[in-house]
């Protein structure tokens, strides 16, 4: 990124004195990431944008959210929709830590079984699925037993 | 202590195989054997299937349990609109072992994690049907002597046939077996099936026909081509004949040879094989009773 585009992206969304930047975040799936960790219930301040220019992604979103530290298992609950994101933590305006989600064993909840057959599709059911690749991604659903691959990939 | 299901066959360990092949043998020298007097145990069939509910409800009055359930969903709380989550919780209040068949893939491991008694899998739409296969490598036990280094000829289809691969997986737990496949290229094993073989080092062969390769064959394992997994009926239509196996290609087949079927046939296997003494598929349904006996007790811990 260009250090004048950097310089616009801080003018742009104002920073914050504690709390979690989640950075590289697909647009398109700046609403599905605020939906799976809950920040609608978020009592705190949040700024979020989208569609920022991003030499490797196009097109990128942001969100900050003011005095909230995400666990690893919750905040990697998103890499199956923002493989690339970035977390900053900050404390005292000062980056402290860089962190990077990954891709959990296990998916529960989020993510729709593919087959139309399986219960969980037909009942009120928490889907649940042991991640048997990463990249591309390939969910084994524990009930139907089938694989859903990343590009049949419906989040709930 | 945990309680045992049986919902998928991979549940199981080659030692449970083992066990209960062990009990079904036994079960067979002597079958009526009151283990489960004075429980209950609840026959659940949601979709129907003759078969399958008569031979495990053999299984359980033989072994002197009682029997409660239905066995189409029509005459249960399902056509009220009840889900199977609270049928059953409330079923498994009422009994000691819970058998049931679901037209949904997965509904049998729910209804295992929602049970506070044991549940067995009866078939759950195209996933699993676990007691067929351990019915199925009764079958190969009783008639080759052993379960290693079977070579075993899978005919028909081969892609939504769960009873295929379920065996596949079961028989792999075994010493050197060698799979060969002949399916039309509509209804050929899953990638992932071969895949599976390949990393276990396991050899297969996949034809087209049925030729003079079945002279090789310890077993034969003929599948039917079901109209219902079809999305497309006419892709049925072009693939249900195409496989008939007919007593004039057995002449050259190994003495030891058996075919198996898990019943029902249509037409896949010709009516003059049935006298023929390598015909095995009608014992092999008795053999059911049997295995199902020996589930049952290694589950509810009776033997």
């Amino acid at each position: 990124m260009s250090d004048s585009l950097k310089k616009k992206l801080k003018l742009k969304v104002s920073a914050i004195n504690d709390g979690t930047v989640i950075d590289h975040i697909p647009s398109e799936n700046l609403f599905k990431v605020i939906s799976i960790l809950g920040l609608e219930k978020v009592k705190s301040q949040i700024t979020f944008g989208f569609n920022f220019e991003s030499e490797k992604m196009g097109s990128k979103a942001i969100v900050k959210v003011s005095d909230v530290f995400f666990e690893d298992d919750e905040i990697n609950k998103i890499s199956l929709i923002a493989r690339n994101a970035k977390l900053n933590i900050i404390r005292d305006y000062e980056v402290v830590e860089k962190r990077v989600v990954e891709v959990p064993d296990k998916v529960i909840g989020i993510v729709k079984c593919f087959n139309p057959k399986c219960i969980t599709n037909n009942e009120e059911i928490t889907t649940y699925f042991n991640v048997i690749s990463k990249n591309p991604l390939d969910l084994k659903c524990k009930y139907c037993e089938k694989i859903t691959h990343e590009h049949q990939m419906v989040i709930k | 202590m945990k309680k045992k299901d049986l919902i998928s066959i991979t549940d199981y360990s080659k030692e449970d195989y083992l066990h209960i092949l062990d009990l079904a043998a036994d079960f067979e020298k002597n079958p009526n054997q009151r283990l489960l007097e004075g429980k209950v145990v609840a026959s659940l069939f949601f979709e129907p299937s003759t078969r399958t509910r008569l031979s495990f409800e053999t299984a359980i009055n033989r072994l002197g349990g009682r029997i409660i359930g239905f066995s189409d969903a029509g005459s249960s709380s399902v056509s009220k609109g009840e889900t199977l989550h609270d049928t059953i919780r409330m079923v498994s209040n009422y009994v000691d072992l819970i058998v049931m068949r679901h037209h949904l893939e997965g509904s049998a491991r729910y209804a295992a994690e929602v049970a506070d008694v044991p549940v067995i899998n009866a078939g759950d739409g195209a996933n699993q049907h676990p007691t067929q296969t351990l019915l199925d490598m009764y079958s190969i036990l009783k008639t080759q002597g052993t379960l290693d280094n079977i070579n075993i000829f899978m005919i028909g289809d081969l892609k939504y046939g769960r009873t295929v691969h379920s065996l596949l997986m079961a028989l792999s737990e075994f010493e050197k077996p060698i799979f060969n496949f002949i399916a039309p290229e509509e209804l050929a094993m899953p990638e992932e099936y071969k895949l599976f073989l390949k990393e276990k080092g396991i050899r297969f062969f996949e034809h087209t026909e049925i030729n003079e390769n079945i002279n090789h064959a310890d077993i034969i394992y003929m599948t039917r081509v079901q109209k219902e997994r079809f999305m497309d009926p006419i892709e049925y239509e072009k693939v249900k004949n195409v496989y008939i196996l007919r007593n004039n290609m057995l002449n050259d087949t190994k003495p030891n040879m058996r075919i198996l079927h898990p019943l029902p046939r249509i037409n896949e296997i010709h009516p003059d094989v049935d006298k023929n003494e390598k015909a095995y598929y009608f014992t092999q349904a008795k053999n059911g009773v049997y295995a199902r006996q020996a589930i049952i007790a290694h589950i509810l811990n009776l033997k």
